[in-house]
């Protein structure tokens, strides 16, 4: 049980965004722009970002919401399970694995990160903006991570949760929409 | 120097802010309403203090000074007193609600799982409010991200302590939103 009392039609994350609405938006806001807005790094490229700290925090919630994310915007559902067991063996691009291995650093503590990372990541081509971009997902999902499971929130009585979330970040991004998350309550007492 | 090119010289999370200003934006709003809103039961001081606190076991030398002066600043107290609550809170003279909400921001910086029940039955029976966890969380994990954000880019900060007591009165009158390039 949550360690505050939060709508039970909400699990992990979105009961917390809509407990506080005020911090919740530039949280939301943030993260659109990080994920969702212009970049030279894919959306799924970034959600893989995204699944690799929230894995290597072991938080269930944000591994499962952002796994799926990336399944779908990827088409497949092989290069997040490999991103998340081995990032060597991952099929994205040497940069990705570059930057990848930066954001497992950052998870772990900002100063983990070595002017070695940075000319790994650099000679594979990333830019300067790429590795802003990295760090700061990375930074993101740790204060993700450290509040879903701070607050001790529900997953999902049902794993199909996870699609449904995922196309909603794929189609509508992570902006609230204007009905908030009134169509799972509806689901729910259905 | 930073890892990566910022073509300004402002320190610590500044220069990343001029770097990426509509980043910022969101970054900044995260920090007043949550820090310096002051419809909220805990004091700008206490909050301040739990962002420092949580810098400071994340070993972050310019969140910890700015936030240590802030909270030195609404606290009025010396920043000595300051750097006796980051090493021993427990025993500092500070209210027994803030020491096991405290020791809640310490759990979440070490992993969000490290929360017990009965840290939170402890916080409860000091009189600590649901909403005072849910922020007592909330700026912990935010400072676990500006932490990595600061460090993880390698950005440069003023070692003289002295800077930050002086820069404080500043900027706890204009907020957070007008913190970029001043």
């Amino acid at each position: 049980m949550p360690h505050i009392p939060l709508e039970e039609h909400l699990p992990g994350i979105t009961g917390l965004l809509e407990y506080r609405r005020d911090t919740a938006e530039p949280i939301r806001d943030l993260t659109q722009l990080l994920l969702r807005g212009p970049s030279s790094l894919t959306e799924g490229e970034r959600e893989l970002i995204a699944t690799v700290v929230s894995n290597g925090n072991k938080c269930k919630f944000c591994t499962a919401a952002h796994t799926a994310a990336a399944d779908v915007l990827l088409g497949d559902t092989v290069t997040a399970e490999l991103v998340k067991t081995n990032i060597s063996a991952a099929p994205v691009s040497e940069k990705m694995k570059a930057l990848l291995v930066i954001a497992d650093k950052v998870r772990e503590s900002g100063k983990l990160v070595t002017p070695a990372h940075i000319e790994k990541a650099k000679a594979e081509g990333a830019t300067d903006l790429e590795i802003h971009d990295t760090v700061l997902i990375a930074g993101l999902f740790c204060l993700y991570n450290k509040y879903v499971d701070g607050l001790d929130t529900a997953l999902p009585a049902d794993a199909g949760y996870f699609n449904v979330l995922a196309d909603r970040l794929k189609n509508h991004g992570y902006a609230r929409l204007p009905q908030g998350y009134d169509h799972l309550k509806k689901q729910v007492s259905n | 120097m930073a890892h990566i090119q910022l073509d300004n010289d402002l320190p610590g999370i500044r220069g990343l802010m001029a770097y990426r200003p509509e980043i910022a934006e969101p970054l900044n709003l995260l920090a007043e309403t949550l820090l310096r809103n002051d419809n909220n039961t805990l004091t700008r001081g206490e909050r301040e203090l739990i962002g420092t606190y949580v810098s400071y076991l994340n070993d972050c030398f310019f969140c910890q000074n700015v936030h240590g002066a802030l909270a030195g600043h609404y606290m009025q107290c010396d920043i000595g007193e300051i750097e006796n609550i980051k090493q021993d809170f427990r025993s500092a003279e500070i209210s027994p609600k803030m020491k096991t909400l405290l020791s809640i921001a310490e759990s979440v910086q070490k992993g969000g799982k490290q929360v017990t029940s009965a840290q939170i039955e402890a916080t409860k029976a000091e009189g600590a409010t649901d909403i005072e966890i849910h922020d007592t969380v909330l700026i912990a994990a935010s400072f676990c991200m500006f932490n990595r954000y600061v460090d993880g880019l390698g950005t440069w900060a003023p070692q003289d302590k002295q800077f930050y007591v002086e820069r404080a009165p500043r900027r706890a009158e204009e907020g957070y939103q007008s913190s970029v390039y001043k």
